[in-house]
């Protein structure tokens, strides 16, 4: 294991002090998972103590009683430990939300336990606080939406325009990715990674190769890196664009949306021609790339055009009252529920959380790469668009600075990991915060693997801006966020 | 004030004039399924069997000099079975529209068969070969599929242009496009809105999870492919299908195109 994540073995009362002297220091918790170690449970909680200070792994040895939820300290753990109880059937005590989140507890023998089997059906009863009174009225609506949409399902309660209370049901489409991944190879692992949730399909392949290198000790070759980030932004502009033509449809303006949408279908293709598939896959492998990829010819000329039409795509933007005018003020989040409840990405940047991988904890090569994170305050739809507008136009300089560091070579290392060993990778995804915990086994196999998704942390704070809001605003708050479900249910 | 109408006027139409004429259907370098070719495989060798992670291939007798078949239903052209192949035997290609009406078509056959679907096929062509309204519904993807399917929608493809509209309701949908590994929370839903849509209508399984199962397959919530829920009329495998190969396979239902594999053999 490199230095880059520290594990700490914790006794389960130091928790709460530990959890409080990080916060106040200006740490964060990033995630809680359960695992087995020599088939006893363990929970371990990810804390991250600031810019450029190693991340550590708290763990702790779960005694028959369980654990006291974290959740009143840190809310953000909330969702981590209602998916464990779920998942793993570990109780924590005097948790403030003890509903199940991913399915039903009790029905079944918890399906990340070993040797569980079966099939399990993963509806979550609704939660909801009593509501009552005249002119209430209560819409369900999904899991199948109107358009091509992922599948999820929604509670309004609401009089009039006015939503009062707002409960997304989501892991209908939970597919247990995560345990897909034991007994195989570290290699074989990637495509699984691949294919969590495929418009971060680069992202996850990256975060979960550097678990892997983490766990192996060994670094890809320069060449390699710079490759890595290239990929990356590529996807991240992808995905920004299919963002700003999804937000253009949402506030009717047509033209704006089609114009979105086809600078999206360019970069795809653009893509393809580079590395064999539009979604960037099939390419990474622990210890660099699985192939030398070559630059088509015209790749400069073409990433030109592209960023030249979205300069003025952008511009044209800002420049339309109409579009301004329903993104401002609408879907507030304010910087203190980003960041007790665990907001990241473009998200918690627009509330003035200044957080990035890429700056506060290189990877890949983006210690020479370093790109300049966008910052607003205001914690609306119209700062979370504009936030992505910086980046969008950041990220075609970090692909031309990535050409720019492809220098020849080889692009793989030799990466084995020893049986036993641990890693944690990451990756800022277009959509925020990616982690991969990986455990191997005796073998050198995965034996445990832990996704902490940008989009569960995002559909964990999003309801905070729909609850009093209005019915009007929904489907522009919703397009804001710029959500995968994949990501959040895996 | 940005003026986006003048602005969409100057652009003028950026859609390809694919399937109809040309063939800048957009794909160009896009990686596709693998081909058999008639190479002697080493001695006992399995490498492809054993690093493929949908076990879509597998060995048969006499189905080719080596002797190797592959499922294109289960495969997700992740291209690790060419890597580790060490004799002439597979070889990546760039053929990607393999829409079938016959789930065995994406199977290796002893006998090439023609498709059985001929008489469907004259139906469906005779009272839907002009328009055609399809619901989605996502039963468990990793939001490629949809990304894809979004894609149809853009400039380029412009799906319109061919008579083809998504439609939200049911109730007017002549097609059910899904895409997912079948989750069982997912299956009440999908079995709903088959329920509410009018006669005659048709199941399209979009993606090697709806065909088969794909990565997803034998966890804990996940099904095994779409036929084991609805009767499927085309299969579309591909992790994902690309825009133009969806074109192709819807196409393909609508007799407006023809099948590009038969016996589990790339045309």
């Amino acid at each position: 294991m490199s230095g880059q994540v520290q594990m700490r073995p914790m006794l389960v009362d130091d928790l709460p002090t530990a959890l409080n002297t990080l916060l106040a220091t200006g740490g964060r918790m990033q995630m809680a998972y359960a695992w087995f170690r020599d088939g006893q449970p363990q929970v371990c909680y990810l804390a991250a103590p600031g810019a450029g200070q190693a991340f550590e792994c708290w763990s702790v040895a779960v005694p028959a009683e369980g654990l006291p939820s974290l959740a009143p300290i840190a809310p953000l753990l909330g969702w981590y430990e209602r998916e464990i109880q779920d998942l793993v059937g570990i109780v924590f005590r005097n948790h403030p939300e003890p509903h199940p989140l991913v399915l039903e507890r009790g029905e079944h023998t918890p399906p990340l336990l070993p040797g569980a089997e079966g099939v399990v059906t993963t509806t979550a009863p609704h939660a909801l606080p009593e509501v009552e009174g005249e002119d209430i009225q209560e819409l369900d609506f999904g899991p199948v939406r109107a358009d091509v949409l992922e599948s999820a399902q929604f509670r309004f309660f609401y009089i009039g325009e006015r939503i009062l209370r707002y409960q997304p049901r989501l892991f209908l489409k939970h597919r247990g990715m995560e345990r897909r991944f034991q007994g195989l190879t570290p290699e074989a692992g990637v495509v699984v990674a691949e294919r969590v949730s495929a418009t971060a399909s680069l992202a996850h392949a990256l975060a979960y190769c550097q678990a892997i290198e983490d766990a192996a000790d060994c670094e890809p070759p320069p060449r390699a890196q710079a490759w890595r980030c290239l990929l990356a932004e590529l996807e991240r502009i992808y995905n920004h664009l299919h963002y700003f033509g999804h937000l253009a449809d949402a506030t009717t303006l047509k033209v704006g949306q089609a114009q979105g949408r086809w600078l999206e279908e360019q970069t795809k293709q653009l893509l393809a021609r580079v590395c064999g598939s539009r979604l960037p896959m099939n390419l990474l492998t622990p210890g660099g790339l699985r192939r030398d990829l070559l630059l088509p010819d015209d790749f400069a000329g073409q990433l030109a055009a592209i960023e030249k039409e979205t300069r003025h795509y952008l511009d044209m933007l800002s420049d339309t009252s109409s579009y301004i005018d329903r993104l401002q003020a609408t879907g507030v989040l304010s910087q203190q529920v980003a960041f007790d409840k665990g907001a990241t990405g473009p998200i918690e940047r627009a509330s003035g959380l200044d957080r990035d991988l890429r700056r506060d904890h290189p990877y890949a090569d983006y210690a020479a790469l370093v790109p300049e994170i966008a910052l607003r305050e205001a914690g609306d739809a119209l700062a979370r668009a504009e936030v992505r507008a910086d980046e969008l136009r950041q990220s075609f300089a970090l692909v031309k600075g990535a050409v720019d560091r492809l220098g020849a070579g080889e692009v793989c290392h030799p990466c084995a990991p020893e049986p036993g060993s641990f890693g944690l990778g990451w990756a800022e995804s277009p959509r925020g915060s990616l982690f991969y915990a990986v455990s191997l086994d005796t073998q050198a196999h995965l034996a445990w693997a832990k996704i902490k998704s940008p989009s569960y942390s995002n559909w964990r704070v999003f309801p905070f801006t729909v609850h009093d809001t209005n019915m009007m605003d929904y489907a522009i708050n919703e397009a804001s966020f710029g959500l995968s479900v994949a990501g959040c249910d895996r | 004030m940005a003026l986006w109408t003048l602005f969409g006027l100057r652009k003028g139409s950026a859609s390809t004039d694919w399937p109809k004429a040309g063939n800048n259907h957009g794909q160009q370098g896009v990686w596709g399924m693998p081909r058999v070719l008639d190479g002697a495989c080493a001695d006992s060798c399995e490498a492809c069997i054993e690093v493929c992670p949908t076990q879509a291939i597998g060995r048969q007798e006499k189905a080719s000099t080596s002797g190797i078949v592959i499922d294109y239903g289960r495969c997700i052209t992740c291209q690790r079975c060419v890597e580790v192949c060490p004799e002439p035997v597979l070889q990546a290609t760039d053929t990607w529209a393999l829409g079938v009406r016959n789930r065995d078509d994406l199977r290796w056959q002893a006998a090439l068969q023609t498709p059985e679907a001929a008489e469907l096929g004259q139906r469906i062509q005779t009272r839907f070969q002009r328009s055609l309204h399809i619901r989605h519904v996502d039963a468990g993807s990793c939001g490629g599929c949809e990304s894809e399917l979004q894609a149809l929608n853009n400039p380029f493809y412009n799906l319109h242009r061919l008579g083809i509209f998504f439609t939200a309701s049911p109730r007017s949908a002549d097609l059910l496009l899904v895409t997912g590994a079948l989750t069982r929370s997912m299956l009440g839903p999908l079995h709903a809105a088959w329920e509410a849509m009018p006669e005659p209508r048709w199941v399209m399984a979009i993606g090697t999870c709806a065909v088969s199962g794909g990565i997803a397959e034998g966890g804990y919530t996940c099904g095994h492919g779409l036929n084991e829920e609805l009767p499927v009329d085309v299969y579309l495998p591909g992790c994902p299908p690309n825009p133009a190969a969806i074109i192709h396979a819807l196409l393909l239902l609508l007799g407006r195109s023809s099948q590009r594999v038969h016996a589990g053999r790339l045309t």
